[in-house]
């Protein structure tokens, strides 16, 4: 159907398609395209520039003395660069203790989040047992679920059991989630079953299937969780602040927030630990970020 | 999907004995257990704390319940309370609002890069890098800078607004008229990235022969785009449409780190009325009837994208 309404207007189809096809869409030949292709470039350059202002001014604030934050207009390049605002800061607040806080919080739920993912998505994609399709749907569903919808009773039964204000409660809120199965469930499920059954018949348990063979064959699937898992709790704010009073306990996102409520005036050594938050993040990041990409692209679903 | 029970290997002699069957059984009871020996570590977490509050949501609801007290049945009280409840009301406008601008300009700058970017260029991977750089970055940081950048007096936003002749730039965040669309367009700079992602997937699943034949038949890029590329992306346009919608419907840590609500309760969405009633305020039923609205809001739209869907698909 669609062609012809395409051809319908094809007044002179002049390149005759090349010899195997290329992979993507793509101008071809001629002056023309060769202005095209530059426009793209330049608009392109110039969007990402837009994008990525926003951390460039951050950057550049950060190493400003407090007055000239604001200046009108605008000083791209600081008069006097106050490298000292990095090491003042640790001084003004108790950073590093926030930085260790979150590093602790995230490694633990990283860890829990995905060895018990990891282990429940096999039952879910490898093991055949009535009632099983059921219960994943309760998982698949409670995903679609707000959080916000159900933060009140979770609050209700931390308070119950006395957790609130510890890293228990944060760590058991997000290392069951439903989405480390899902996320695992959708790699196991491209590991074609023979291989599991050639296991059997050597005589492997369903545990030693799983530690011995789908685990190792699922290392990038693991690299995902683990990387959207961390960066995810290591940005969460709303759980820190709902569940820890305790200064001593607070994360980077909550010490950065009281900051700034703390200082408001203090422009550049705002920037400065907004800099400081984003540096671990950003450092694991680059360094996954494959995997990163990639987990997102498999699930398309937020952790 | 193959069966997965491990397979016996077969018995030439005999036929289905009796013995066969009880063996049978008897696989099948240890793969029930062993199924759910690998699921039980994670539910029992996931049971207690999602499963149970998300019906304990509901239940709550109709009672009359606050931190101290225990709970009485009230029946509808509560969702007659809210019917009464300006800030309720305000809540849902407010909400509304945000997603009316969230959805569709996310959707439509998601989309755009992703095309944009699908193509083969050099250092493709890095702008694809910058883009999405900002869904990485914590909340806090994300609303510190905007603030800042957003102020009304100096902010570098509003002195390149007055240097394009814009003489009354707007006050952003100090000004009720103007704190929802600094929202949306911080959340849309923040979110887009990661709906780019989704799309450059989807993308990958539109057959090149596609973009060929059209070629051939002299369709220009944009006749490509609209017969081949959205067609062929409908399945992740409908999934990414239904992600943005639930998410603007949740927003919250942003509001919460950026406007807390104000000025006023111009910026005030329903997700933060439920944390402030009942976790601030400790009104358990009054703000589990709020999440049940929430809830019910998300369920209603996503049917609809659903039924939507399915009618198109036609």
């Amino acid at each position: 159907m669609s062609t012809t309404v395409l051809r319908k207007d094809s007044t002179a189809p002049t390149d005759p398609a090349p010899a195997g096809p290329p992979a993507e869409p793509r101008a071809r030949g001629g002056a023309g395209a060769a202005v095209g292709q530059i426009a793209l470039y330049v608009l392109l350059a110039v969007v990402a520039l837009a994008v990525l202002l926003p951390f460039i001014w951050m950057l550049i604030s950060s190493v400003k003395d407090d007055r000239d934050v604001f200046t009108v207009p605008i000083q791209w390049i600081p008069e006097e660069f106050k490298w000292e605002n990095f090491t003042t800061i640790w001084t003004r607040v108790p950073f590093a203790a926030y930085l260790g806080n979150s590093f602790l919080l995230s490694i633990v739920i990283t860890f829990l989040q995905v060895l018990t993912g990891s282990f429940a998505a096999y039952g879910f994609a490898k093991m055949r047992f009535p009632g099983r399709d059921l219960l994943f749907t309760g998982y698949i569903a409670t995903i679609a679920v707000p959080w916000q919808a159900y933060m009140v009773p979770q609050y209700v039964i931390m308070q119950k059991f006395g957790l609130v204000n510890s890293y228990t409660s944060l760590i058991l809120l997000q290392a069951f989630g439903a989405f480390g199965v899902f996320l695992m469930r959708q790699f196991y499920l491209t590991i074609p079953d023979e291989i599991s059954e050639a296991a059997r018949l050597d005589g492997l348990t369903e545990y030693g299937i799983w530690a011995r063979i789908v685990l190792p064959l699922s290392k990038p699937a693991l690299a995902s969780l683990a990387l959207l898992t961390f960066v995810n709790t290591w940005n969460d704010y709303m759980g820190p602040f709902i569940y820890l009073t305790d200064n001593r306990l607070w994360t980077v996102q909550l010490g950065l927030r009281a900051f700034i409520g703390q200082y408001d005036a203090e422009s550049a050594m705002i920037m400065t630990g907004s800099v400081l938050s984003l540096a671990p993040v950003l450092a694991v990041f680059l360094l996954g970020q494959r995997y990163f990409v990639r987990g997102i692209a498999t699930t398309g679903v937020k952790g | 999907m193959s069966a997965v029970a491990p397979p016996v290997t077969e018995q030439p002699s005999g036929g289905a004995s009796a013995a066969h069957q009880a063996a049978q059984k008897r696989r099948r009871r240890r793969n029930l257990l062993v199924g759910w020996s690998f699921i039980l570590p994670n539910f029992v977490g996931f049971a207690a704390l999602t499963l149970v509050p998300v019906i304990g949501a509901l239940a709550i609801s109709f009672t009359d319940w606050d931190s101290y007290s225990t709970p009485k049945w009230a029946g509808l009280d509560n969702f007659q309370r809210l019917w009464n409840d300006s800030n309720f009301w305000a809540a849902l406008q407010n909400t509304l609002y945000y997603a009316a601008g969230h959805i569709p300009l996310t959707l439509v700058v998601s989309l755009g890069l992703a095309v944009l970017l699908n193509q083969k260029l050099r250092g493709v991977h890095v702008l694809r890098t910058a883009f999405f750089f900002p869904y990485i970055t914590s909340l806090v940081a994300v609303a510190v800078v905007w603030n800042m950048l957003l102020s009304p007096e100096s902010g570098p936003v509003n002195q390149f607004l007055t240097f394009l002749g814009i003489d009354d730039p707007p006050g952003w965040t100090s000004s009720q008229d103007w704190a929802m669309p600094a929202l949306i367009i911080t959340s849309v700079w923040r979110d887009m990235g990661y709906y780019m992602v989704l799309f450059l997937a989807g993308l990958q699943t539109v057959p090149a022969e596609l973009y060929e034949a059209a070629r051939m038949d002299g369709a220009g890029a944009w006749q490509r785009f609209w017969h081949v590329t959205l067609p062929g992306l409908r399945p992740t346009t409908f999934f990414v449409t239904v992600m943005i919608t639930v998410s603007s419907f949740k927003v919250f840590d942003l509001v919460q780190v950026m406007t807390e609500g104000g000025p006023g309760r111009s910026t005030l969405v329903l997700s933060q009325l439920i944390f402030r009633e009942g976790i601030t305020q400790g009104r358990f039923g009054y703000a589990s009837a709020v999440s049940l609205m929430l809830f019910l809001i998300c369920l209603v739209i996503t049917v609809i994208q659903f039924r939507m869907q399915r009618r198109s698909e036609r």
